[in-house]
């Protein structure tokens, strides 16, 4: 049999290129990581019929489905179609599976659905968000956490969205116990204090966690009606410049954040550098080379930020810069003498 | 005299009981609860039926009306003190039957212990009327029925039941018959609503030796418990508080002086001068409160403290249960017997 394969084809299709000759690995897109007992088993059908019996949890949520043959990819795509269908993923032809891998699967931690500290249901916001931006083959990274806990590791993303409540107080029903002084101080940042057996919060410090909610035994503290969010920008693993997200907004409300994230693919049509290898460029880098400025032009087109809402003045990324130096033992400081 | 009203009907009465009185009642607090988007019921003062909350037990008491989680007492400066204004005009609380035997107990501690009288409790009390809202179910978690709580048969206006969308009223208090003819309301045979059987069961022991107290059985809780103490502030008969004295800042010789409510599982509660503490571990508060509840109460007035509302184990954090605690008492004291 000739083996002539469009591999380009197939990994936009969602398919891993392996490196056994002759395989592929499946890639099933779980926006939020939250899938039904039905689309579960036809992984495991998958798996059993056209892999080798096994299955990779992905580092995303997903699931990855090794050892296929590659001639077995339409099969396996009519096979994927339930769990496609059930999970709500956009698709362009039915039983052709994925339309698209760059636009990696949205994360979510357990959030208000289980977890007490979720400020907002993080698994209906990752597939909110997977349905506006799916399919699409720029590579941009999307995380949804409940809280500032950051649980989901939302800032490795290129946007790691962060719940957060504005406590309110009821002086009247505060017994002056001060637990939400000691928790929001073991547990969190600290950002309360008493004053005249009252509670007197900093709002600048306060990080909006809900932790003094939590803890308040007699709803003094309660939670604003608003779901608000952080923005964190421009987290990113990888070779070169490895660098966790920076604050960028807030106190956001939703809306503003899906503007900004559907806006951001404008900007990577605008910018993004064809000539990168499989033209995959990390929007990041991008932002590296156009500079902020310009890519806020285009991320903060028609969008409207709350009253309580804060935006970030300057914007400066660090971590480690690979491409400039490796050296450890020669570093800044000497401590030690391991060192030269 | 029964009556049985629509909810038009029912609030037409409502809205004349609001010209005289203020109307306390159990009310869900939307998105109030612990966490993201639950609720809870809390009470607060309404105007209309739509507002009350009849169909679940509330997780806090009636008990904030009298004995406000926060108040301020009076006002001073350097040589004279102002009483604060409160608002004692007359109003009527909305509460279920283990709350009617709450109250008895927080009368018990406020205005007949000893010879002294809590005048600024009385002076709430003597405004209270009441209206019993008849139990069709009983709760999770309520034990009334071993506690002798589940029926009231005195001590308030009317009883409403409020069954299938239609309120049921027995009403016991004449004054209010004309009331009830002008909203139409049909008459009916009507008793208060209550539960003769819970899911959950107690046997207090009648006699409770003190060698309980150091029976290992408290020593779970010194790890379980985290000294939270919602379990007393959500409880109808926990009466406990603590005094602030506030001195304004910019002001330092002008202050008020407040009382807050008090939790005996809270951190220093046992605190006294010097930093000495009486009951650091969790389990020793727990057999505080415990003895309290059944045992050192009744031997000062002859009926227990506790009515078996449920409430402390409604809202335990760490699945304690108070209901089992007293059965484990029980265990023990029978252990000892034998
Ligand atoms: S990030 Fe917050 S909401 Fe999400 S799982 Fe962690 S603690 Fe819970
Ligand atoms: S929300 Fe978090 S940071 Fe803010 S006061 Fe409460 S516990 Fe502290
Ligand atoms: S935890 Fe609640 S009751 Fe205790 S001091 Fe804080 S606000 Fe007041
Ligand atoms: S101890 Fe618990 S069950 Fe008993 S009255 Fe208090 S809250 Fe209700
Ligand atoms: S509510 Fe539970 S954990 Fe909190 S103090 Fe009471 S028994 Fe302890």
């Amino acid at each position: 049999m000739i083996r002539d394969y469009d591999m380009k084809d197939y990994k936009r299709n969602a398919f891993r290129q392996s490196k056994h000759r002759g395989e592929i690995a499946s890639r099933v897109r779980v926006p939020g990581g939250r899938i039904d007992a039905e689309s579960l088993m036809r992984v495991v059908e998958i798996a059993e019929k056209y892999g080798d019996g096994t299955v990779n949890l992905t580092n995303r949520q997903g699931f990855e489905i090794p050892h296929i043959r590659i001639e077995d990819r339409d099969k396996v795509n009519e096979e994927l179609q339930l769990i496609i269908e059930n999970t709500g993923v956009n698709q362009g032809e039915p039983g052709e599976g994925y339309p698209a891998s760059g636009t990696r699967n949205v994360v979510a931690c357990p959030g208000q659905d289980l977890c007490p500290f979720g400020c907002y249901d993080t698994k209906e916001l990752a597939q909110k968000i997977d349905k506006m931006i799916f399919p699409n083959n720029h590579h941009v990274k999307i995380a949804c956490t409940g809280c500032s806990n950051d649980c989901a590791h939302v800032r490795l993303n290129d946007f790691g969205i962060i719940g957060q409540t504005e406590p309110q107080y009821d002086p009247n029903r505060c017994i002056g116990c001060e637990q939400c002084v000691k928790y929001c101080s073991k547990r969190s940042v600290g950002a309360l204090s008493v004053v005249n057996g009252k509670i007197v919060r900093d709002t600048n410090k306060c990080i909006g966690c809900g932790v003094c909610v939590n803890y308040c035994p007699t709803r003094a503290w309660t939670r604003s009606k608003e779901h608000y969010f952080r923005l964190e920008l421009m987290g990113r693993t990888g070779k070169k410049n490895p660098r966790l997200g920076e604050d960028f907004l807030k106190w956001a409300d939703e809306e503003s954040i899906c503007k900004i994230i559907k806006n951001t693919y404008d900007y990577l049509d605008a910018y993004l550098d064809m000539a990168a290898v499989e033209s995959k460029e990390h929007i990041g880098y991008i932002i590296d080379r156009t500079g902020v400025e310009e890519y806020l032009k285009y991320a903060m087109k028609d969008v409207e930020l709350g009253p309580k809402c804060e935006m970030a003045g300057r914007i400066y990324w660090g971590g480690k810069r690979y491409d400039q130096t490796n050296e450890l033992r020669k570093s800044m400081f000497r401590f030690s003498d391991r060192e030269e | 005299m029964g009556y049985t009203l629509t909810r038009s009907e029912f609030d037409q009465v409502l809205e004349g009981l609001s010209e005289k009185y203020r109307l306390y009642a159990p009310v869900l607090k939307k998105g109030q609860g612990r966490f993201t988007d639950t609720d809870v019921v809390i009470y607060d003062f309404v105007y209309s039926s739509s507002e009350i909350e009849f169909e679940k037990k509330s997780d806090y008491s009636f008990k904030e009306i009298l004995t406000p989680l926060s108040q301020t007492l009076f006002f001073f400066t350097e040589n004279v003190i102002k009483e604060a204004d409160i608002d004692d005009s007359e109003a009527v609380v909305f509460l279920r039957s283990c709350d009617m035997h709450a109250l008895k107990r927080l009368d018990q501690i406020y205005l007949h212990n000893g010879s002294h009288v809590d005048s600024f409790y009385k002076k709430i009390r003597d405004k209270l009327h009441f209206v019993l809202i008849g139990c069709t179910s009983s709760f999770q978690d309520c034990f009334c029925v071993s506690m002798g709580t589940n029926r009231t048969e005195d001590g308030y206006l009317f009883s409403v039941n409020y069954v299938d969308g239609h309120y049921d009223v027995d009403l016991k208090d004449a004054s209010l018959e004309e009331l009830f003819a002008d909203s139409g309301a049909a008459a009916g045979d009507v008793t208060a609503a209550y539960v003769t059987e819970n899911e959950v069961e107690v046997h207090v022991p009648e006699e409770i030796p003190n060698s309980v107290i150091g029976s290992d059985l408290w020593k779970e809780y010194d790890k379980r418990c985290v000294a939270c103490g919602r379990c007393n502030l959500v409880c109808p008969t926990c009466s406990c508080f603590t005094m602030q004295d506030a001195y304004y800042t910019d002001n330092g010789k002008v202050g008020e002086r407040r009382r807050v409510g008090a939790s005996c599982m809270i951190d220093g509660y046992s605190t006294v001068a010097g930093g000495g503490e009486y009951r650091k571990k969790h389990g020793e508060r727990m057999r505080f409160k415990t003895l309290h509840k059944i045992s050192d109460f009744r031997k000062r007035y002859g009926y227990d403290m506790c009515v078996g509302c449920g409430r402390c184990d409604d809202v335990c954090p760490e699945y304690i249960s108070f209901s089992n605690i007293i059965n484990k008492v029980d265990a023990a004291v029978k252990e000892g017997e034998s």
